[in-house]
């Protein structure tokens, strides 16, 4: 008797128990059933917008395609086109000068206010929060039409004051570069709510007490912010740098609005090259072209943003 | 020591002195960070203050030198022109039922699959999950011209609807959901089936009103979006009757001569909306530990 038992006992949970999540889902068809409906609406949208697309635009880009009648396929000849072409490399130039620009001004702006509303010192810290996240709302067209008035040549606020201190106008929208630095300023401005959230979050999460032994050893606070504060939310400063890298690859809409990549085309961004290849010359395929060069650089910056995440813990 | 010194220093002018320390200390030790956030949010301020105030002005006062900060003469001319000119309310319309559509349907259909990702395992969640993961990595942008194919043989071109759909489904209001719901505990779904719940039922009784704070704020969120969203309506959208604001607003900017003060007021305009939006719910934005990857 109780050497049968014994037996079975053991195994028993040895087989069953580490399992039985699934085999008990399994065996119910309504455990299948449950999740198959709530999730099969967003499959179908996935495969139509996003899968069949993909496949398409890989497709596409060894295609002549112009947006109707037959598609030619061409091979690789529209890459080789494209790596020919100066307006092509001009375009992904100027995006890479805007991203390695634009994302340390946008973080350290953003730190910035982070650290100016965790202060326990500081005082108005509510209205300053509804202030600081105002530029959210603030739509990436209507952020360039704010920085456009602002910065206009002859009727902008910023060339009167200099006017009014003595020095010349500056040329904001006729001068490449300089429009460029607007451009950077007012994106730094509009992102910088949402990468000030993530590091509040991750200011919040630093112990007290590291500030407290720093200040008995008497270290003063930009040495506290150096020492404790930058290596303690050092995770969320990769992830605010390479999100805002990726965002800012993307850039379109707002540098539409302030200077529609102007002066000429000099700072057309590549996502403008690309929508201005695919609709408005419609050639689709070598657009498409385009595009995938676009992914590879943006899946190189995804996949070091995936390897730092996947080091710190987190768990996307 | 404390002896001694409670010896040596009455007791009411020590506590006073204290105290008369600690205020000082409070102030001089406040003015640094205090000055430093109120810069900032002046700096942040700035570019919006001036261009509201500029609204106000007359199309005169506008390039008039020397500028002044406040109008000499308030007027509303500039919205007045472009309610009438610019076919405002239709281009707010078309926008509302945009912004609104879209976002029911996201935090719908995101809740559920996040929910289905967070307490059901078989291998098509888990594919579909790897699927989810990899449209973060795939952003639109980088498919617009097929997806403008796609959506043009699907008969959705130059619709409201070919603008709404593609844009339901985000990976961060799944991961937003599925990461709330990891956390409810199993025992509650166990519970609800032994009372004879059935699994639609738990999801619809039980789980969405417990969601109810992440569903507020992905809704802000992904109506923000929507409301803001320039790149995809333009391609999706032909017709200046079906345009959105932003569009409209393009338009105007994209002119040969900007016509300032119509575009100072309706910019102004298609603003405020949102600004009412976040001015109700703003906790829900601005207190939540909202993840990473929150950005589309």
């Amino acid at each position: 008797m109780t050497i049968t038992r014994d037996k079975v006992t053991p195994a028993e949970p040895a087989g069953v128990t580490p399992r039985t999540p699934w085999r008990r889902k399994r065996a119910f068809g309504r455990y299948r059933l449950a999740p198959f409906l709530f999730t099969v609406v967003t499959a179908v949208l996935f495969a139509l917008f996003f899968l069949l697309p993909a496949v398409l635009g890989l497709s596409y880009s060894m295609t002549d395609y112009r947006g109707w009648g037959d598609a030619e396929f061409i091979g690789f000849a529209n890459y080789v086109a494209l790596f020919q072409d100066s307006s092509f490399f001009s375009a992904l130039g100027r995006t890479f000068v805007y991203a390695l620009f634009s994302v340390p001004v946008g973080y350290c702006l953003a730190l910035g206010m982070a650290v100016a509303l965790q202060s326990a010192w500081s005082r108005g810290k509510t209205a300053a929060r509804i202030i600081f996240f105002l530029p959210w709302l603030v739509s990436p067209i209507v952020a360039g039409v704010i920085w456009r008035w602002m910065f206009g040549e002859s009727f902008g606020f910023v060339n009167f004051v200099i006017a009014a201190f003595g020095g010349d106008s500056v040329p904001w929208s006729s001068n490449a570069d300089l429009s460029l630095l607007v451009v950077i300023m007012a994106s730094a401005w509009g992102s910088a709510a949402f990468n000030m959230l993530l590091f509040v979050a991750a200011l919040n999460n630093v112990p007290q007490s590291y500030y407290e032994a720093a200040s008995l050893d008497g270290a003063n606070g930009w040495q506290k912010f150096r020492s404790i504060t930058l290596p303690s939310i050092a995770p969320t400063s990769l992830l605010v740098i390479l999100l805002s890298t990726l965002g800012q690859m993307k850039e379109f809409a707002m540098i539409q609005a302030l200077n529609g990549g102007g002066p000429g085309t000099q700072n057309r961004l590549i996502v403008q090259y690309i929508y201005e290849t695919g609709f408005a010359r419609s050639e689709i395929g070598y657009a498409s072209a385009a595009s995938m060069v676009l992914l590879l650089i943006l899946l190189v910056i995804a996949f070091i943003q995936l390897r730092i995440g996947r080091r710190s813990g987190s768990t996307w | 020591m404390v002896d001694t010194y409670a010896i040596t220093v009455p007791e009411e002018s020590r506590a006073r002195r204290k105290q008369r320390r600690r205020q000082r200390g409070t102030v001089r030790r406040s003015v640094g960070p205090t000055a430093m956030l109120w810069v900032l949010a002046l700096l942040m301020l700035f570019p919006l203050l001036w261009f509201l105030l500029s609204s106000f002005k007359p199309g005169g006062e506008l390039f008039s030198y020397p500028l002044s900060f406040f109008p000499e003469t308030w007027t509303v001319d500039g919205y007045a022109t472009a309610i009438e000119r610019v076919d405002f309310g239709r281009y707010l319309l078309n926008t509302t039922i945009v912004a609104t559509v879209t976002t029911v349907l996201t935090v719908f259909f995101c809740a559920s699959t996040g929910y289905a990702l967070a307490k059901y395992r078989n291998p098509w969640l888990s594919v579909l999950g790897l699927c989810i993961l990899s449209m973060t990595m795939l952003p639109g942008e980088v498919i617009l011209n097929p997806l403008f194919i796609v959506i043009r043989d699907l008969g959705l071109y130059n619709s409201l609807a070919g603008v709404i759909v593609p844009s339901i489904i985000t990976p961060t209001g799944v991961f937003m959901f599925r990461q709330f719901f990891v956390t409810i505990p199993d025992e509650l779904i166990h519970a609800a089936r032994i009372d004879g719940a059935s699994e639609v039922g738990i999801f619809f009784r039980i789980m969405v009103p417990l969601a109810r704070p992440i569903m507020l704020t992905l809704g802000i969120v992904s109506f923000q979006w929507r409301w803001n969203d320039y790149l995809f309506p333009l391609i999706i959208l032909g017709d200046p009757d079906k345009f959105t604001l932003q569009i409209a607003l393009r338009a105007l900017v994209g002119a040969e001569n900007i016509d300032w003060p119509v575009l100072l007021g309706a910019s102004v305009l298609s603003m405020i909306p949102l600004v009412a939006l976040y001015l109700v719910f703003q906790r829900y934005i601005t207190s939540s530990n909202i993840n990473a990857g929150l950005k589309d």
